[in-house]
């Protein structure tokens, strides 16, 4: 037995070896600077609680797949899968023989199944009474849709092709998992710095938002009250899932596989008959598929994709795709304040952008900022609902396009 | 790993635009079926109302005249609750006049409803 073999052994398997001989060679330094940045967005969601739930799995999968030699994530086997010419091109079995553990994670979003699931607890957690009883609202969730098509244009102007520039467009939806759900299928090499721009945005909203609704509405309509909406029977309430995923996946049949599961997780909340179930989506479904989805999109942050002039570019375009989202969802709500005469507050436009309901509680705080007997949360959460509606029917025109 | 050729700025600014309006195109469609579908049911529970409310009159002449019911004296009278537990109104009350200000026995509630 050879003490010293053995020990010179280990110590050439470690990921100290790894990185300190490739250091320069083999990307070393590359997976250093990814761990680094994954202490920081763990620190930004531990510490300061930028959308914690997602951001702390994301982190941490980014930390595990820039260990040297742990083989969790496999980037060369996904290029494969995705290479035409190669024999393991759309080859899940070979994924599952030969990849690691976050692999295996992130077939489900490979397949898209983790972004659906997500949707489907979204659904169970959505009241669409306040857009049912105002169904105007659905205009600002489209108006609120600008950042989109702004973000896109202005990706293709950088340098990105069509379909990295409406993955990076969407981003304005702010929508997480319809920005997964896309960029996985249309530029998956982008995934990692779509879903974390996007996610980061969404925590930022309290502080991108209210500078642009000060900007763009008078104090004077800030301060405009709105009226008690009807009350919306529990039938409508039944019928507007199975409505809406009929009349949306008929329009545009690449959004089925997401509005079928934001409306079955509300159908599932709605009836009345299945508690149960949609508990269970709510709660264990969605914690579930959180961690698995949140840690196999930081898997993707591999140094040598990540770390690129292109994450820079996404990370600007993401502001601006979510500046002016909220920006088009105000002008939406200024037209609207005019054509009722004085009856809406413009404030809720911004609520248009879809993030569920962080929007839709700035919207309110800046009313009440503005009039303190103000309450603008139950107004704001039409457009806020549509605005998911708008940002499934944005992906599925640029993935009808694109895809 | 890209499949398609890029595009040219002037093909971008037509997707974008016509994204935009296919959006507000989907969006405006469905707006227009919430908005039917809320006339149908809005117009029923009219209807559900008059007809219960005809009903309602057709019986009040048979119904002998109830005695008003004799409060306790300092009583603000009875309060009515619709849908709403007794544990649930009572915290209602309490935070009404904590946010007013005002102690409990100064103000007068007359019925609780829970709104569907």
């Amino acid at each position: 037995m050879n003490v010293g073999a053995i020990l010179l052994k280990l110590w050439s398997n470690s990921g100290f070896a790894a990185i300190i001989t490739g250091f320069l060679s083999n990307n070393g330094w590359q997976n250093l600077v990814m761990l680094a940045i994954s202490c920081v967005l763990l620190y930004l969601a531990i510490v300061k609680k930028f959308e914690p739930l997602l951001l702390v799995g994301i982190a941490f999968g980014c930390l595990l797949t820039n260990l040297p030699n742990a083989g969790l994530y496999h980037q060369d086997l996904w290029t494969a899968f995705m290479d035409p010419s190669s024999p393991m091109y759309h080859s899940f079995g070979q994924i599952m023989r030969e990849g690691g553990l976050l692999d295996i994670f992130y077939i489900g979003v490979k397949t898209s199944l983790y972004p659906c699931l997500i949707f489907m607890g979204v659904g169970a957690m959505t009241d669409f009474g306040p857009l049912l009883s105002n169904p105007k609202s659905l205009l600002l969730g489209a108006a609120a849709q600008l950042g989109v098509f702004v973000a896109f244009f202005g990706a293709v102007c950088m340098g990105f092709t069509g379909q990295e520039a409406a993955s990076i467009g969407i981003i304005g939806g702010a929508d997480g998992p319809t920005a997964i759900f896309l960029t996985t299928r249309l530029a998956p090499h982008l995934l990692g710095a779509i879903a974390v721009a996007a996610y980061s945005y969404m925590a930022l909203i309290p502080l991108i938002q209210p500078p642009i609704m000060n900007l763009l509405t008078t104090p004077e309509t800030r301060k405009i009250k709105m009226v008690q909406t009807r009350n919306v029977s529990k039938t409508e309430k039944i019928i507007f899932p199975i409505i809406v995923t009929m009349f949306v996946a008929l329009l545009l049949p690449d959004t089925a596989p997401l509005i079928g599961c934001l409306m079955l997780g509300n159908l599932f909340k709605e009836t009345g008959c299945t508690d149960r179930l949609s508990d269970t989506v709510q709660n264990a479904l969605m914690n579930i598929v959180t961690i698995l989805l949140s840690t196999a999109v930081g898997s993707t942050m591999v140094g040598s994709t990540f770390l690129t002039a292109q994450t820079l570019k996404i990370v600007v375009l993401g502001v601006v795709a979510f500046g002016i989202s909220t920006a088009g969802g105000l002008l939406g709500g200024n037209v609207m304040c005019m054509a009722t005469k004085g009856k809406v507050n413009p404030l809720i436009g911004s609520a248009g952008v879809s993030a569920v309901p962080m929007a839709a509680r700035v919207a309110n705080k800046e009313g009440q900022k503005a009039n303190p007997s103000n309450f603008l949360l139950m107004h704001a959460m039409g457009p806020n609902v549509a605005g998911v509606i708008g940002s499934a029917i944005a992906a599925g025109f640029l993935l009808s396009v694109f895809g | 790993m890209m499949l398609t050729s890029d595009i040219s700025i002037g093909e971008a600014g037509v997707y974008a635009l016509l994204g935009y309006a296919v959006v507000f195109f989907g969006l405006i469609l469905l707006m227009c079926v919430v908005t039917a579908m809320g006339k149908y049911f809005a117009a029923k529970d009219t209807k559900m109302k008059a007809a219960a409310s005809a009903a309602a009159q057709a019986t009040a002449p048979a119904a002998p005249a109830a005695a008003p019911k004799k409060v306790a004296p300092g009583s603000a009278g009875e309060l009515k609750l619709y849908d709403v537990e007794p544990k649930t109104a009572a915290m209602i009350m309490a935070i009404v006049a904590n946010q007013m200000g005002k102690p409990l026995n100064e103000l007068r509630f007359k019925s609780i409803k829970e709104v569907k």
